[in-house]
């Protein structure tokens, strides 16, 4: 009864989120789900007599596999999404038509495979699941066993040379980075030093909030544009952050520029989004646009 | 009992292909994949316990460590491929057709 209980609720919560995995639109919702069905199967294995490869399937799948697919999906870009676009005609349709049958067919197949109650283990198992298991492994497996082990070690060397990648030039030192920092100084007037840090004054540290300069008034740069372009469209942004904004405005009016618009911030990537170079490595920080005053984390700013 | 489970890992195994087969992100594919093993890892443990037999089980153990092999040589040609055409798109990867 209990057995029964466990089966139908793991079956239908694995169903579902195997189909989740199939349909859902973004990658990282169809890995969770992939999470959810190896879970509920790790559960199911320990309900039909095998508790060792239940652990096996949490530690192993749930743990690291998952966790790598998890990473290559943040490392490949979690917004990559599926194209809409069929490359064969109707392609959809058929694989789903022709699953349909696949399972009513494996179904049908599988569900005559199997005459009679189950034997249960307790006779094949009476040293225990696992020490069974070991002497199965270390006896008649042995020799699969140790190919196994060959195997994980070409699999782990075959992942570092696929993902390995020379690098063609030099990695910019800190004296590089400083003196690019300067040139697009001279050349664009971008502040070559590092973003206020919150202030003596300050009683909060959030990103929507400004850093005091030591008169106490509000530092322009620390001003994130779009938070204030929010809260002003809210109508809740504060008077001082205002003021300050407004200045900075007459003054670049002033000079005939015009403040950035939020399409050419868009164009620059954002201000808070660090462009990734060919090597898959964060870009240096050099090319970001400074002036666009978006607060750095504060441990950086605060250990100077 | 044993049918129903064989059932569910039916399902779950034809999820998986039809995953295959409409997905085009290929780590999406990737997945169904590795859903379609796990299916395959529940039949093993409910004909081991129908049978009265451990080798299932140890089918299953044998089934895990070649999966996880596998999706690290997988996983990282395919962030090898994304480096080269910056696209994890499994339609991207055609060059051999022309």
């Amino acid at each position: 009864m209990g057995e029964s209980i466990t089966f139908w609720v793991l079956a239908i919560v694995s169903v579902i989120a195997a189909l989740g995995l199939v349909f859902s639109r973004r990658a990282v919702y169809s890995a969770l789900m992939l999470g959810v069905v190896m879970l509920s199967l790790a559960v199911l294995y320990a309900v039909q007599d095998a508790p060792f490869l239940a652990a096996v399937q949490i530690i192993v799948y749930t743990g690291a596999v998952m966790m790598l697919f998890l990473f290559v999906l943040m490392l490949v870009g979690v917004d990559s999404s599926d194209s809409l676009v069929e490359t064969i005609r109707g392609q959809r349709f058929w694989a789903i038509v022709g699953g349909v049958g696949f399972a009513v067919l494996l179904g049908l197949g599988i569900g005559n495979a199997v005459v009679g109650s189950p034997k249960g283990l307790a006779a094949a198992t009476q040293a225990g699941n696992v020490p069974s298991l070991a002497q199965l492994i270390f006896t008649r497996h042995v020799f699969a066993f140790e190919v196994t082990s060959a195997l994980l070690i070409t699999a782990a060397l075959g992942a570092m040379v696929l993902a390995h990648r020379e690098r063609t030039e030099a990695k910019p030192t800190q004296k590089d980075l400083s003196r690019q920092r300067f040139v697009t100084f001279g050349r664009t007037g971008k502040n070559p030093a590092p973003l206020p840090g919150p202030g003596t004054y300050a009683r909060h540290n959030a990103i929507d909030m400004p850093a005091l300069l030591p008169d106490g008034s509000v530092s322009p740069l620390s001003v994130n544009r779009y938070i204030a372009r929010y809260e002003e469209s809210q109508g809740i942004l504060s008077p001082e952050v205002a003021q300050v904004l407004e200045q900075e405005e007459a003054a670049l009016r002033a000079n005939g520029h015009s403040t950035p618009t939020v399409a050419e911030e868009a164009r620059d990537g954002g201000p808070d989004t660090e462009p990734m170079d060919e090597d898959g490595v964060v870009a240096v920080p050099v090319v970001r646009p400074r002036g666009e005053s978006v607060r750095e984390s504060l441990s950086e700013e605060d250990g100077k | 009992m044993t049918t129903h489970y064989l059932v569910l890992s039916a399902l779950l195994f034809a999820i998986g292909g039809v995953g295959v087969l409409v997905r085009r992100n290929a780590i999406v594919v990737f997945m169904c994949v590795e859903l379609m093993l796990n299916a395959c890892n529940l039949a093993f443990v409910t004909f081991a316990r129908q049978n009265g037999n451990l080798d299932g089980q140890l089918i299953a153990f044998f089934v895990m460590i070649v999966a996880a092999a596998e999706v690290v040589i997988g996983l990282a040609i395919i962030v090898t491929i994304f480096r080269t055409r910056r696209s994890a798109s499994v339609d991207d990867a055609s060059l051999l057709k022309y």
